[in-house]
């Protein structure tokens, strides 16, 4: 009971938001936010196991996200619908409702690749260069995009509608929604976990002293770049699942921009602590969203709000601490059951 | 057990050591002496290399472990695979984490759990100050304690040759004594030592055999005993 208190409450909110969808009592836009809370979750989370965890400093968690978005949606977009750039469909279009994980997977797995080739040169020195390198990675992933035509160029790639078009004829389930709620429980528990058995240890041992790490025994090298893919596999599927929810993606999307929302929520969240990047991605996500009727004055307010916020709670919402160190009820409770 | 011969090693395009040789036998404990900059803690790093890379780069010579070259051989495997370990310089203690958690991360690629809560009361028998601190930080700690947990935590990763890399650094002489004696006793129960020291008295009183090194080279070897009746050492170490 204990072990799945967590889980049994969050199937239990996620089959309310999915019926809640279903029947129309959440209205469309409704469903959007809480998809793009998902999804930020998703982002904030993983890049908090460079940025947080390991101590590095990664800056282009967009451009790992446009990685995993174009993969995921070319996939499936030549796959399972009619378009003018791939033609007919290669598999049967219901299969996409079996497939679809598949496929995002591999937008993930490119996500991770793309990771393997940053940590690699990065991981070799300390420092800076991480940051430079990522900050550079995003700018190429956007510009190659922007690039190549026959997937849209900078007007962007669509399409991804039919694929869940095509996933509802089948059965008709706000499916997207579906895929974002199971992808945030898989994020957490695979963090949570990650973070918590001795390799995390070793990882936040790496952070704290590189060299005293190196003498546990820890393959410092290794911990680094395994780390980096988990990191951007991660961000490559919410990308993924980000070009669905909206059916739309163009490179502008994925610019340094959003990166640096990944970025605050991951700070303000307090590094190092799962529960305060997810805490952050929903309050950044929807604080974003309330301010949306004041146009770009929203830019100025919500970075005002954090530079309070760093001005007063410097180390974030939650430190390094989880929810249970908090409120320790939380964990007695747990324990009795 | 080591045996290191003619290393040259240079950090960027600068020689640091020309050419040193020099061998630890089992059941040894070897001390390294000499004065700042002389090259005693370099001849530790080209032994264990470790991260960030820019440390020093062996340009010729070998170093081996029973007849096995260690020059490709990466830290972490040194310790998990050929019983090396290491106490650094300023001992590198994770100040967040609490003694006990300090040596339990030592075991980090062990899986031996019988051997491990075997060494774990080894460790706290010989250093009885940890075991009062266990539940204490890291950071808490004053030197000579610190200096005790590291050298519990390289026998907690389970290692069978240790080296040090100035132990007796910032410690009074009596915490000195009270850690050589450790070492001491630890030798006798079959570790052996490749100690680097500045601290020639107390070095030369613990150990059997020394080195000392000036400007990159070896200028003086010998037994330990026989080191300290001479009058070059007396007249530069002993004062």
């Amino acid at each position: 009971m204990r072990k799945y208190g967590y889980l049994l409450s969050y199937t239990i909110i996620c089959t309310l938001a999915v019926a809640a969808s279903k029947l129309g009592v959440l209205n469309a836009y409704v469903q959007l936010v809480i998809m793009y809370v998902g999804i930020n979750i998703i982002l904030s989370a993983s890049l908090n196991i460079v940025n947080g965890y390991m101590g590095e400093f990664s800056v282009g968690h967009a451009g790992f996200m446009a990685v995993g978005a174009y993969v995921a949606s070319i996939l499936n977009v030549m796959l399972f619908t009619t378009s003018s750039v791939f033609g007919p469909p290669l598999l049967s279009p219901s299969s996409a409702i079996f497939l679809f994980p598949v496929t995002l997977a591999a937008g993930g797995a490119a996500a991770a690749l793309a990771g393997l080739l940053v940590a690699v040169p990065s991981f070799r020195t300390r420092g800076d260069y991480l940051a430079i390198i990522t900050l550079a990675v995003n700018y190429i992933v956007k510009s190659s995009v922007e690039n190549i035509q026959p997937i849209g160029g900078a007007r962007g790639f669509m399409g991804m509608r039919n694929v869940i078009d095509a996933m509802q004829a089948v059965v008709n389930l706000p499916w997207t929604m579906i895929w974002v709620f199971i992808c945030v429980g898989v994020t957490v528990w695979i963090i949570h976990r990650l973070v918590n058995s001795t390799y995390g240890k070793g990882i936040i041992a790496l952070r704290d002293d590189e060299i005293a790490a190196e003498i546990m025994s820890i393959n410092t090298q290794h911990m680094k770049i395994t780390a980096f893919m988990l990191s951007s596999g991660l961000a490559g599927i919410a990308g993924g699942l980000f070009a669905h929810v909206l059916g739309y993606i163009n490179p502008g999307t994925f610019t340094i921009m959003k990166s640096t929302e990944v970025l605050v929520m991951v700070y303000l969240g307090g590094m190092g602590s799962l529960s305060g990047s997810v805490i952050s991605a929903i309050v950044i996500t929807l604080a974003l969203e309330a301010f949306r009727p004041l146009g770009i004055i929203k830019w100025v307010v919500v970075p005002l709000l954090l530079i309070l916020l760093m001005f007063f709670r410097p180390e974030g919402i939650m430190g390094h601490r989880e929810l249970p160190d908090i409120f320790p009820k939380l964990l007695k409770i747990r324990q009795k059951d | 057990m080591l045996e290191v011969s003619d290393l040259h090693v240079k950090y960027g395009n600068i020689e640091a050591l020309h050419g040193i040789s020099f061998s630890v036998n089992k059941g040894e404990i070897v001390a390294l002496l000499g004065a700042n900059g002389a090259g005693k803690s370099t001849a530790l790093m080209s032994i264990m290399r470790l991260p960030p890379p820019e440390g020093p780069r062996v340009s010729s010579g070998s170093i081996k472990l029973d007849g096995l070259s260690l020059l490709p051989i990466p830290a972490h495997i040194l310790v998990s695979r050929h019983g090396i370990g290491l106490v650094p310089e300023g001992r590198h203690i994770f100040g967040n984490l609490t003694v006990f958690e300090n040596l339990k991360l030592a075991t980090f690629s062990r899986n031996d759990r019988e051997q491990m809560q075997r060494d774990f009361e080894r460790v706290f028998a010989l250093f009885p100050r940890l075991a009062d601190r266990r539940s204490q930080r890291g950071d808490l700690l004053s030197g000579g304690e610190q200096q005790m947990l590291a050298i519990g935590r390289a026998l907690m990763s389970g290692v069978r040759f240790v080296l040090l890399d100035e132990p007796s650094m910032g410690l009074s002489p009596l915490l000195m004594t009270v850690l050589f004696r450790a070492l001491k006793e630890l030798n006798e129960s079959g570790t052996t030592f490749l100690v680097v020291e500045q601290n020639a008295r107390i070095a030369l009183k613990y150990s059997h055999r020394a080195y000392v090194l000036e400007a990159g080279k070896i200028v003086l070897e010998g037994q330990s005993q026989a080191l300290s009746q001479n009058p070059e050492i007396q007249k530069a170490y002993l004062g």
